[in-house]
Order: C-alpha cells, then sequence, then structure tokens
C-alpha cells in the first residue's frame, strides 16, 4: 500500500500548487479559449489514477463523462488525500480545481469548509455551462460524503 | 401512395425563404456566450413558431376551461379547441377518424400504453421484435411487458453503416413473434428504415405493428394508413409543438380491445361499486384532465407546417445534410455514426482524442447547441463500442451558415487540445 500511499500525497496539487496560485493564474485569462486551454493544461497534471480503484463504489454519478474519485488518509497527519480521473480533458481540468482546493485537507475540515465560496472567488460557475456545473456539485458531494465516512471512522 | 421515404429529390431546390422561416421562431435570434445562437438538437427538442406560442396564449386568454364538461360557453370553445386539435392530428396522419387519436403525455407514454394494453395478447415464450437502434423508451416498456407475460424482446441487428439488417429481421420474424415494435427514424443514427417493407411482412404473419414516429415527423408527414401499421406514436415537443403531449395512433380495432389505462374520471361511462364501465375511443385511454392548451399548440404547429412547401422543406434539410457531410473530412480523426444512404439531417459524430462532453462544452461556449451522450440508445452505443457520442441535429430552420460555423467550430477545439 505504500507505493499508493505516495501516490496520493505526492500529487502536487492542492499541496505545491495552491488555490490561490489558479485564481491568480486565471484572472489573467479573459477568453474563453484561452480559460478552457488553461483548465486543459490542468487536467493534464492529475497523477495516475490507480486502476484497482475504478470500482461501481468510486464512480461518480451525475456526470456526463466516466468519472472515479477516491482517497487515502494519512494516518499520522488526518491528512486525506484525493484522487479524480474522468474520460473528459475539461472534467478533468475542473478535476484538477477541486484538488488545488480541497485536496490534503483533514475531513473535519473538508466538513466545515465553504465550498461554494471557494468556487465563487474562483468565479467558476459562471464560466461553465449547467450540466458542467452538476458534475463539479457531483464531484464535490462525493468528496463531502468520503470526508464525512472517514470523519466517523 | 405517399412518399414515405426522406426527400430523394435532392436535386429539387425551391428555395426556402429560411430567412422569414427564422423570423418565425423567435428564440433562434438571441446570442449564447456572446455568439449567434446556433440550435442543431432538434432531435432532442425542436424550437416553438409564434403561430404555436400566439394559439397557446390566446387560449389560455379567451377559451380556457375543462373539457367535455362545463355547462358554459367556455366549456364548449375548450370542448370545440381541443376536439379541434384532434381532428388536426388526424388530418396529419391521415388516420381514418378521430376516435383512432389519443392523447398522451408523449412518445414514452404512448409506447407504455401500448405495452400496457396488449398484455392479453402474449403469452410465455412469444416474443417482441425490435432493433438495436431503439430509443431506450422503445424498448424498456417491451422489457417490462416481457417480464410480466414471460414473452422475449428480441432485437433485430443493425448494419456498420447504420442500417436495418434485413437479413436478421427476416431471420428474427418467426412463428413466435407477436409484436414489432420500431423506429421510423433513429434519434442516433437518422437513419430511415423501410417501416413499409417491415409492416408487410408483419403482417403476413398477423403480427402487430408498432411504429415510433417521434424522430420521423420533424421532417416527413406519414401516412398510417398507406402505412398500414397498428400504432403510429410521435411527441408534439420535436413537431415544433409544446412539450407534454404526445400522440398515439391506433388502429380503431385493437384499441376497442385494450383495456384501460389509467382510470380517473373522463375515461368512465358510468361509475358504481358494483360495476364501472368504460368510455368510449379515444377517452377511454384518457383519464383525467388533459393537456388541452397543449393539444391546441400541437394543433397550431401542424396548420403552421402546412404553409411551408414540404418539397422545399425536405430539400433544404438534404443541403443541410449533404453540407455537413462534405465538411467531415475538414476535421481530422472525425467519423460519422450512421452513414444509411436514406437517412435525415442528423449528425452523430466521435472525434479521435476528443470526448463528446468536452466537444459539447466548448461548442456551447461558441454558440452553437448540440447534444452528447448516449442519446437513450445504450444497446446502440455499445453496438459502435463507445460510451456516447456528439450529435448535431438539423431543422428546417437553420442554415447552412450555422453548419459551416459547427466545423469551424469542431477545428477551434481540435486547436485548443493540440
Amino acid at each position: 500500500m505504500s507505493a499508493t500511499a505516495e501516490q496520493f500525497i505526492n500529487n502536487p496539487l492542492g499541496t505545491r500548487t495552491t488555490i490561490d496560485d489558479v485564481i491568480e493564474d486565471m484572472e489573467f485569462l479573459d477568453d474563453w479559449e484561452d480559460r478552457y486551454a488553461y483548465i486543459i493544461d490542468l487536467g493534464k497534471q492529475l497523477p495516475t489514477f490507480p486502476d484497482e480503484a475504478r470500482t461501481e463504489e468510486n464512480f461518480v454519478h451525475g456526470c456526463q463523462s466516466q468519472v472515479w474519485l477516491t482517497e487515502y488518509v494519512d494516518p499520522d497527519t488526518g491528512q486525506m488525500y484525493l484522487l479524480i480521473d474522468s474520460d473528459a480533458m475539461i472534467v478533468r481540468g475542473l478535476a484538477a480545481i477541486i484538488l488545488v482546493a480541497l485536496n490534503g485537507r483533514t475531513p473535519r475540515e473538508l466538513l466545515t469548509l465553504d465550498i461554494d465560496e471557494l468556487f465563487e472567488r474562483l468565479d467558476l460557475f459562471r464560466h461553465i455551462s449547467p450540466t458542467r456545473g452538476n458534475g463539479l456539485r457531483a464531484m464535490v458531494g462525493k468528496i463531502r460524503d468520503r470526508a464525512a465516512q472517514q470523519a466517523a471512522a | 401512395m405517399t412518399d414515405l421515404s426522406v426527400a430523394k429529390t435532392m436535386t429539387a431546390d425551391p428555395r426556402l425563404d429560411v430567412e422569414a422561416i427564422r423570423r418565425d421562431f423567435p428564440i433562434l435570434s438571441q446570442m449564447i456566450n456572446g455568439k449567434p445562437l446556433a440550435y442543431l438538437d432538434n432531435a432532442a427538442s425542436s424550437q416553438k413558431p409564434l403561430a404555436v406560442l400566439d394559439a397557446m396564449d390566446r387560449y389560455y386568454r379567451t377559451s380556457h376551461s375543462n373539457v367535455h364538461r362545463g355547462a358554459h360557453t367556455l366549456g364548449d370553445r375548450a370542448t370545440m379547441a381541443f376536439e379541434g386539435a384532434r381532428e388536426t392530428v388526424r388530418g396529419f396522419l391521415n388516420a381514418k377518424n378521430t376516435r383512432e387519436i389519443v392523447w398522451t403525455r408523449g412518445t414514452t407514454e404512448a409506447i407504455n400504453l401500448i405495452a400496457h394494453g396488449l398484455a392479453e395478447h402474449l403469452q410465455a415464450g412469444d416474443e417482441i421484435l425490435v432493433s438495436h437502434m431503439e430509443h431506450h423508451a422503445n424498448i424498456v416498456p417491451w422489457q417490462m411487458l416481457a417480464e410480466r407475460t414471460g414473452a422475449k424482446v428480441v432485437p433485430v441487428k443493425v448494419t456498420p453503416a447504420g442500417e436495418l439488417d434485413m437479413e436478421s429481421f427476416d431471420e428474427l420474424l418467426g412463428d413466435r413473434t407477436r409484436i414489432l415494435a420500431i423506429s421510423h427514424v433513429s434519434n442516433v443514427l437518422g437513419t430511415v428504415n423501410p417501416v413499409r417493407d417491415l409492416i408487410v411482412r408483419a403482417k403476413a404473419r398477423n403480427v402487430i405493428t408498432v411504429i415510433d414516429g417521434a424522430q420521423a415527423v420533424p421532417h416527413f408527414q406519414p401516412d398510417v394508413q398507406a402505412l398500414a401499421c397498428d400504432f403510429y406514436v410521435f411527441s408534439s415537443h420535436k413537431l415544433f409543438g409544446p412539450t407534454g403531449i404526445g400522440v398515439l395512433y391506433g388502429r380503431e380495432e385493437l384499441l376497442e380491445k385494450m383495456p384501460p389505462y389509467q382510470g380517473g374520471g373522463e375515461m368512465i361511462e358510468r361509475v358504481s361499486f358494483e360495476r364501472t364501465t368504460w368510455n368510449i375511443l379515444p377517452y377511454k385511454f384518457e383519464a383525467g384532465t388533459p393537456a388541452i392548451a397543449e393539444a391546441v399548440g400541437l394543433a397550431a404547429a401542424i396548420d403552421y407546417l402546412g404553409t411551408i412547401d414540404r418539397a422545399a422543406m425536405e430539400a433544404s434539410e438534404w443541403a443541410l445534410l449533404e453540407r455537413a457531410n462534405s465538411l467531415v473530412p475538414s476535421v481530422p480523426g472525425m467519423e460519422v455514426i450512421g452513414t444509411a444512404p436514406g437517412k435525415v439531417p442528423v449528425l452523430s459524430f466521435k472525434i479521435e482524442g476528443l470526448h463528446p462532453s468536452d466537444i459539447g462544452t466548448l461548442l456551447d461556449q461558441q454558440g452553437i447547441a448540440i447534444r452528447t451522450g448516449n442519446h437513450c440508445a445504450m444497446p446502440l452505443m455499445d453496438l459502435y463500442g463507445v460510451t456516447g457520442t456528439a450529435r448535431a441535429s438539423f431543422a428546417f430552420y437553420n442554415t447552412l451558415e450555422e453548419v459551416e460555423r459547427l466545423f469551424a467550430g469542431l477545428q477551434k477545439i481540435q486547436r485548443l487540445f493540440v
């Protein structure tokens, strides 16, 4: 399991790349092409998703594309690390932004965090279509569910 | 006999005045994400002309009441408008009489109603013949019926080009076949199925025929007597009418034999705790207060279509499809799914390296509306080995310029991913 744990912990998204970096970057992008090119690039930074985690339990329902999500809690620090995968590039990009915002926090932190406020700062919902927004909410919902499970464990 | 297939006279070009037609559809002249809307999702739902909006508005302003009930003028007006709409639909389909025209909520409810009504007709081991290209609405109600009766749902194969495999059809149409339920036009592939031919073969074996016309009626006018089908169903909202209403045409003799679908007001003749009897056709199948304004709206849509030259409309749609096909090579890695020679202007496609949902999102940014996903046809997706496709579907109000914008948009998306 240690190789897998490293896969989780070494994910730069949300650890070395922070939400402030992304907000700063996005401020300079004024047309949709640049914005989406940036989102697509972020998606390319998602770490490889472990094949064995592609299970029904980890499948995120409510997205137009196929999305999987799995987590690992560091037993020493209690931080929850996430991996997300999708076959659609824009969804991968949005998943990367979610990871930047939420990766490496403790389950309790995640449960008290005002995620909507965070995304508002990113001005994200304004720029993505409603169906995409539903996918984003589905991913965030799944992360909250996992956080709740881990917090109760 | 009416030509039941799509326009084959592609050289005819009587010049449909598309700009004038577009003015009849107020929704089309708006900006989406800062670009003029190109609405290419007509197979999912079509837009409504002013004639429909006005008819529904006028109905509510001047004539609304419940139908077949009130002892007053508005009750009469509403009933006249409602039954007038039924007559309009009868004329559209060329049914023998209005007893054969049942209002439903849409194609889906119509098929469910038929499946419910044919339960008595089936025994364990009987077969219901469908095809691999059916919409879930023409699969699942039959599976539910099969579950109840012990019958089997058997799918006819589809060729790689997206046509019905006639060898497979002839092989599967057998002694145990009781029902043939098939789409007139495929919602994913655009293929126009040779339903007249299928009905003839089915009838020779006394098989009941159900034709799903949801994707056919926006493009051409079916004639149920020429087709000689037992049932023909469609939804108003794909025919430029309002949502929430659809049509079930059924041969009177068969409708008479079928039990009611839902119980309630309107569908009864007499109710007592000892014995309740059913109303006459078509009311036997219309429990509860119907969608009156929607019926009026659908009739207005049919009347509106009646003012447009059919041949010009079909030629114009054909020109849209031709232009689209000619532009496919301009997008490297683009592959069209459904290449039957006889098809309506529907273009399902995939592009190497691009997920359909990414294509949909990035076209939307350019004001272009298409559908992505499995199109409620998972068995067909499985057949083509994809989880989904992108689908551009055109109506007679679309322009060649919009087709070109679609392809320019796709090229732009490809550049974004380089």
